[in-house]
């Protein structure tokens, strides 16, 4: 269960961004989760909602943006979606293939709030 | 617009970011990088399941390395140290680190256990993760090489069912090959099917700490690591700073 140590990770990032932009909170968090991140967004949004207690972002939901997994293929030039836990090209079938999209875990925005209806980082 | 007052906000400021959630934890294992990288140490990551023989592997590795490479070892456990105990035997510095609850090593955790090593000297580096086939895949540590174990009792569909593990292992060792005889459903071509299903050209190579098979094939492998990290060098006229 090392979700609840990727929500302390992004929670430490999310608050570091709200403190620079000096938010008084954070109203959303959206994150990029790749088939093959190693994560399991049920997972990270069960650990999340535990997490977020006592930081600014606790009030704050988290939206979870799947992320298939797309790979090129240097022998024919094709790049497409394939299904974990075969990566081989859908139209040649070569296995030595590069994956370009769905390996990735990432920090996508956050929605800061100041005060009450009020913008924050604003002048 | 109004900028002063704020009167023209209405809704909350949405801040684009696009950055790996885990920066933090890969940015130390740079900075591990770069110790190993400044002492020419090759640092190996070790991971599988719990028993798959880690330890047991090292046991047998370490005896037929250390006059050709200095070795020292990190153990990651949740309690216990009982493998740092079994490597000290060896003769071998042994840092352990007891993760609690935690499932895995992370950067940090490595980081702080290389404070309690001396990597002056050393020319190799093992460290042994937390068994475990799924949350130490997620975790850079900064180490060169990740080594993936399986045991032939575990099943040969390991690949297929912990892609991510597999996908980004440097080298699979199928270990203790001697109990092959004894089962009727571990084929070692399956497992390395999968692994190549996975878009991995990573070795596979069978080993068997008890009869000593495959084990050379696994010498030769970190010779070739640490020669393509570091050259071929003579370590032992390379330590006396012959020029």
């Amino acid at each position: 269960m090392h979700e609840l140590a990727v929500c302390q990770a992004l929670l430490d990032e999310v608050e570091r961004i709200a403190r620079a932009r000096r938010a008084k909170r954070v109203a959303a968090v959206r994150v990029r989760v790749g088939a093959l991140a190693g994560v399991e967004p049920e997972l990270l949004q069960r650990a999340y909602e535990v997490a977020r207690a006592g930081t600014l972002a606790e009030d704050a939901s988290l939206a979870i943006e799947d992320s298939p997994v797309r790979v090129y293929c240097p022998r024919c030039g094709n790049e497409g979606t394939v299904q974990v836990p075969r990566l081989v090209c859908a139209a040649c079938g070569e296995w030595r293939t590069e994956v370009v999209a769905g390996d990735d875990l990432t920090l996508m925005s956050v929605e800061l709030v100041a005060a009450d209806g009020v913008r924050a980082g604003g002048s | 617009m109004c900028e002063n007052c704020g009167c023209a906000a209405t809704g909350p400021e949405h801040v684009q970011v696009v950055k790996p959630l885990l920066e933090r934890n890969d940015a130390e294992a740079r900075h591990n990088r770069a110790h190993f990288d400044a002492h020419g140490v090759l640092a190996v990551n070790l991971m599988s399941a719990p028993g798959s023989g880690k330890t047991r592997l090292l046991e047998v590795t370490i005896p037929a390395l250390r006059d050709e490479y200095p070795c020292a070892v990190i153990e990651g456990d949740l309690e216990t140290d009982n493998d740092a105990a079994r490597i000290r035997r060896h003769g071998i510095p042994a840092v352990q680190i007891t993760t609690g609850s935690a499932c895995h090593l992370d950067a940090r955790m490595v980081h702080h256990a290389l404070h309690e090593l001396d990597l002056d000297g050393l020319a190799l580096l093992f460290i042994e993760n937390v068994g475990n086939l799924v949350c130490p895949a997620s975790f850079a540590l900064g180490t060169h090489r990740d080594v993936v174990l399986v045991s032939v009792t575990e099943g040969d569909d390991k690949p297929a069912k912990y892609p991510v593990m597999f996908r980004n292992a440097d080298l699979v060792l199928v270990t203790k090959v001697d109990l092959l005889g004894v089962l009727d459903d571990f084929e070692v071509a399956n497992v390395a099917r999968q692994v190549r299903e996975l878009g991995n050209p990573a070795p596979v190579v069978a080993i068997s700490a008890r009869t000593g098979e495959g084990l050379e094939l696994w010498l030769d492998w970190l010779r070739a690591q640490s020669a393509t990290l570091y050259g071929a060098v003579d370590r032992g006229v390379a330590a006396l700073g012959t020029t």
